[in-house]
């Protein structure tokens, strides 16, 4: 049985389509990332998953429960981080975990029995007395990720659980996520971060406008829907660019422009970089394509505010 | 499985309140104290008997009920708005397998809890000052609850509806403050016109100082079926339209 299986939801507020037919399922075990433009309706179908919010049509089975029926039975096996923090400021690290494992009905001497190894799964050991506000924003994020274990849970949502932590933070989260996927925890992840997603889902889909627009693995993804090879060339302010585009566009399967810089995407660029060999004025670089590309296919270039 | 109801959402709060007992109980005490001694002794001196008994003493008993409302108010606005709006706590607790009617509750409680601190420690200063007459005066301990109740659950509609803080001086300005002056806490109410006074006799501080201003003086208190009745008439009925209130706002 899927960890969550999720069919023909729909959730409108006001006259827009936030969720317009969503469904997919969720093995046991896997990682997967749902991931969309800003306002592509992730938070919002998170929100419904979890029974925070009714959904207008379709059907929500999460850990077993229909949601938003059994919403408070399901999330007793779900662990949440959400995207932004909202540790407990008046608490220090360990009270944080304390008072959390409460609202699960946990005893307050089994939850001070699992409050070394969750900080030590945070690497937050020394922070046990510490407060809130003198922790740094990867701490507070592993701390929350660390509170959303409280319970030992089966499946754990993270609603773009890097977003805004440098690279050492953001690789440290990474870790510990596999970890928790070997231990066969299903992670249920949102993110904007192309790297991330291909880095740890199993599966994934993409929507936009509340509507799913690709779903597969990583790889499959980039399989099916984007050339295997890419090259970036950037104008270094001596304009050839556009001429360059003009005269080599045939060399590529497709090509996009962007501000100075022009994406070529092949299925063989020797000929390409050949060209670009002798070409004056233009840098390049040469790169396998990667699952950004297949998202900015797909969900295009402008941006979305 | 082991649902745990509002309680921990009440222990949550308790947990912070405790790091900060001392100060906070001086504090919501240091107020009214104030306003009780001053009026009482200065305003009082001038003043004949009130009923048979002299200015401060009828003063005290509507301080108690005042105190207490005005902390279950500002906890269940102020304190309360902190949490669900600013520091997203009760976003956290509605991940977990709480839901909101334990949040809201647990919140009511709270508020109510912190008020009969607030109501005790005025109780015990105006025993100390011998304005306590006999055990009856035992019996305000479940009169300053079932006030405190009343106002946590009134308040929490207000913060179900408040856009920000600020919209909390209106609640004060539009409702507590006209409340205090048509409920006897200052002067007896025939003081005042008489459908003034009718309207004030109704409203929910009224019931608290027609409970307490005997039961100081040592007198069991007329219609106490009646006053406790609308106290938690008024608690269930605010509570109900409080809980949807914040259903709307949260969880639409």
């Amino acid at each position: 049985m899927a960890a969550l299986d999720v069919s023909g939801l729909k959730k409108r507020y006001g006259d827009s389509d936030v969720v317009a037919g969503l469904s997919f399922a969720v093995e046991p075990g896997t990682c997967f990332g749902l991931l969309g433009p800003n306002g592509a309706g992730k938070t919002t179908t998170l929100r419904l998953c979890l029974g925070l919010t009714a959904p207008d049509a379709g059907d929500i089975t999460l850990a077993g429960r229909a949601i938003p029926a059994d919403a408070q039975v399901a999330r007793a096996k779900v662990g949440v981080v959400p995207q932004f923090d909202n540790l407990d400021p008046d608490f220090t690290c360990a009270e944080n975990l304390l008072v959390f494992g409460r609202y699960f009905g946990l005893k307050d001497a089994d939850v001070r029995q699992r409050i070394p190894a969750l900080l030590e799964f945070a690497s937050l050991t020394s922070k046990a007395d510490a407060r809130i506000a003198t922790l740094s924003g990867g701490m507070k994020r592993r701390l929350t990720l660390a509170r959303a274990l409280v319970a030992d849970p089966d499946i754990v949502f993270l609603d773009e659980p890097t977003t805004g932590l440098d690279p050492q933070a953001r690789h440290l989260i990474w870790e510990r996520l596999k970890k928790l996927k070997s231990a066969g925890k299903t992670l249920i992840l949102t993110t904007h971060f192309m790297d991330e997603a291909e880095r740890l889902c199993d599966r994934l889909i993409v929507i936009d406008h509340g509507r799913k627009i690709a779903e597969g693995s990583p790889r499959e993804l980039i399989a099916t829907h984007i050339e295997p090879q890419v090259v970036e060339v950037f104008d270094e302010a001596a304009g050839t660019l556009p001429a360059f585009v003009d005269a080599h566009r045939q060399l590529a399967d497709r090509v996009e422009q962007s501000g100075e810089t022009a994406f070529f995407y092949c299925r063989d660029p020797q000929a390409l970089l050949a060209a670009l060999a002798g070409a004056d004025g233009l840098r390049y670089v040469h790169r396998a394509s990667n699952l950004e590309d297949v998202f900015i296919k797909l969900t295009g270039r402008e941006l979305r505010d | 499985m082991n649902r745990p109801g509002f309680f921990p959402v009440w222990q949550r709060n308790f947990l912070v309140w405790k790091k900060l007992a001392l100060p906070s109980i001086l504090g919501n005490l240091a107020d009214p104290l104030i306003y009780m001694l001053g009026l009482g002794y200065g305003l009082g001196a001038m003043l004949p008997e009130i009923g048979g008994q002299p200015y401060i003493a009828f003063l005290a008993a509507g301080t108690i009920c005042a105190s207490t409302m005005n902390a279950a108010t500002f906890e269940a606005l102020y304190s309360s708005f902190s949490r669900m709006h600013v520091q997203k706590t009760w976003d956290a607790i509605l991940n977990t397998p709480l839901g909101l009617t334990d949040v809201v509750a647990g919140e009511l409680f709270w508020a109510a809890t912190k008020s009969f601190f607030s109501g005790c420690a005025i109780l015990v200063v105006v025993t100390a000052m011998g304005l306590t007459n006999g055990p009856l005066a035992l019996f305000i301990l479940p009169a300053i609850v079932l006030t405190g109740l009343a106002f946590a659950a009134l308040g929490l509609i207000w913060n179900a509806l408040a856009p920000s803080y600020d919209f909390f001086m209106y609640y004060f300005t539009l409702f507590i403050t006209p409340m205090t002056l048509i409920s006897g806490v200052f002067f007896p109410t025939d003081q005042l016109p008489g459908w003034l006074a009718l309207i004030g006799a109704w409203l929910p501080l009224a019931q608290g100082v027609a409970l307490v201003r005997p039961l100081l003086a040592g007198e069991v208190p007329a219609d106490i079926a009646l006053h406790v009745g609308v106290l938690l008439a008024t608690t269930a009925i605010a509570f109900t339209i409080a809980l949807r209130l914040t259903r709307r706002r949260l969880l639409k």
